[in-house]
């Protein structure tokens, strides 16, 4: 059982390092919608400095949602994800196999990224440790929950976008501890009570969103 | 004598059942609004804080109620359907998405006019309006992915998937805004001290509330039978029914 989620996580890893342009896509999305809003605020570091943690996080949601058809698109049109389904394993392996091999793809370069950015809106040095924490513990809910939304809007027109108005809402949660972890540093009280409530969101969506992922699969192929 | 669910179950038997009951619904809805609008503008006194602008809480509070109780209604019927594989409570969940998503509009909107006067301000983002306004969204995302899809089965199960991870997020939502408002700014606007009401307000509300009630049961009703006879159209019982 772990060797099969070890080897849907190990194919989306090769596919992508085989595509590397529609990877880095979706981190230079991240990283211009970012620096878009300097461009439309202002330079003044104080103001700078009270949006940072928002514009990082929202522009991550996006950049999120944005490669979240990517996951199982491709694999939906050539077939080889009923063939998947079809394997004498639970399909829960499969959805959650995808969404950590999303998460280890898409996430974790946003993470890498985000201290470059928090030095473009002049966070200090605390708040981007938290910021890159923060993405940490939520970018894997961001994918966990979008595998849902991928898995449900399989092959659909305006996928996208669709995709878009029904996860966006599920983000909310995960917005407002993950800014608001970084906003309470800067504050400076302490961002311990923000990052637990992303942990526990992080355990409940690892507990439930993988089994509906699942159940939204089976729907879509039949 | 044991009420066979599975027979009324049966979209036939719910067609007929529904037609015979819309009416009673319908009109009940009617009376009670007539009545209910009657003693919110002439028997509730004018509040000695708010003047004649609280009456809004006539339609806005029912609206409220009504747009948060018809989406656990919607998960319920999504849970029984993905249970019991029952045509009728996917086409149930799909009637009330639309009369959920008004109400919650009308919750907002009633909640904007009696804000401006109130707290001077159209919208603040106090953690119930920004839920609701989330709740919004949920109900168009749903209402987009049932939109989306062609084949009636797979909408079916897929919009019942996602109606359950909203009531599961719900909650969760509903907490993190509460904790986000109070953390962000001082709750300059608190909506949580029920002021000690008027009785006659009280039954005012209540009225509007049923009333309310009944009115999403008549359209849902009426909804659901347009989707039975477009979904049943080759059927014979509703080629019969169209003669008649």
């Amino acid at each position: 059982m772990l060797n099969f989620l070890l080897t849907v996580i190990h194919r989306d890893l090769m596919l992508a390092g085989r595509r590397r342009g529609d990877w880095l896509t979706s981190q230079f999305f991240f990283v211009m919608v970012v620096s878009m809003f300097p461009l439309g605020i202002g330079p003044d570091p104080v103001t700078l400095k009270m949006i940072g943690p928002g514009v990082v996080w929202v522009s991550a949601l996006l950049a999120s949602l944005l490669s979240l058809p990517r996951l199982l698109a491709e694999d939906y049109r050539d077939g080889s994800l009923e063939q998947m389904l079809l394997v004498p394993h639970p399909p829960v392996l499969l959805a959650l196999g995808k969404a950590l091999a999303h998460w280890l793809i898409y996430g974790i370069p946003l993470l890498l990224i985000s201290p470059i950015l928090g030095v473009q809106f002049a966070l200090p040095a605390d708040a981007i440790a938290i910021l890159m924490l923060s993405l940490l513990i939520g970018t894997p809910i961001l994918s966990l929950l979008g595998s849902v939304g991928a898995a449900l809007t399989l092959g659909l027109r305006g996928g996208g976008v669709l995709l878009t108005l029904l996860i966006l809402p599920l983000y909310v949660p995960v917005l407002i501890f993950g800014a608001g972890a970084v906003d309470a540093t800067l504050a400076g009280t302490g961002a311990e009570s923000h990052l637990s409530l992303l942990g526990a969101i992080l355990v409940l969506t690892l507990l439930v969103a993988p089994w509906i992922a699942a159940a939204a699969l089976k729907v879509s192929i039949e | 004598m044991a009420l066979n669910l599975y027979y009324y179950a049966s979209p036939a038997t719910f067609y007929q059942l529904s037609g015979k009951l819309i009416p009673w619904f319908g009109w009940s809805a009617a009376i009670l609004t007539v009545i209910g609008l009657y003693i919110s503008f002439f028997m509730a006194p004018t509040d000695f804080q708010q003047g004649e602008a609280y009456r809004i809480i006539f339609i806005h509070v029912p609206a409220a109620w009504m747009s948060m109780f018809i989406y656990l209604v919607m998960a319920f019927w999504g849970a029984i359907g993905l249970a019991f594989k029952t045509r009728l409570s996917f086409m149930m969940s799909r009637a009330l998405a639309p009369t959920g998503a008004l109400f919650t509009f009308i919750a907002l909107w009633t909640g904007a006019l009696w804000g401006k006067p109130m707290w001077g301000a159209w919208w603040v983002w106090d953690a119930r309006l920004t839920s609701e306004l989330i709740l919004l969204f949920l109900y168009i995302g749903i209402m987009a992915l049932w939109a989306a899809i062609d084949d009636p089965q797979r909408g079916d199960r897929a919009g019942a998937l996602l109606t359950l991870v909203g009531a599961i997020n719900v909650p969760i939502i509903y907490f993190s805004v509460k904790w986000w408002n109070t953390l962000h700014q001082g709750a300059s606007v608190s909506l949580t001290k029920a002021p000690s009401m008027a009785k006659i307000m009280l039954i005012g509300m209540l009225v509007m509330a049923i009333a309310a009630w009944l009115y999403t049961i008549a359209v849902a009703l009426y909804r659901a039978r347009t989707l039975i006879l477009e979904r049943e159209r080759n059927t014979d019982w509703v080629k019969a029914q169209m003669e008649k």
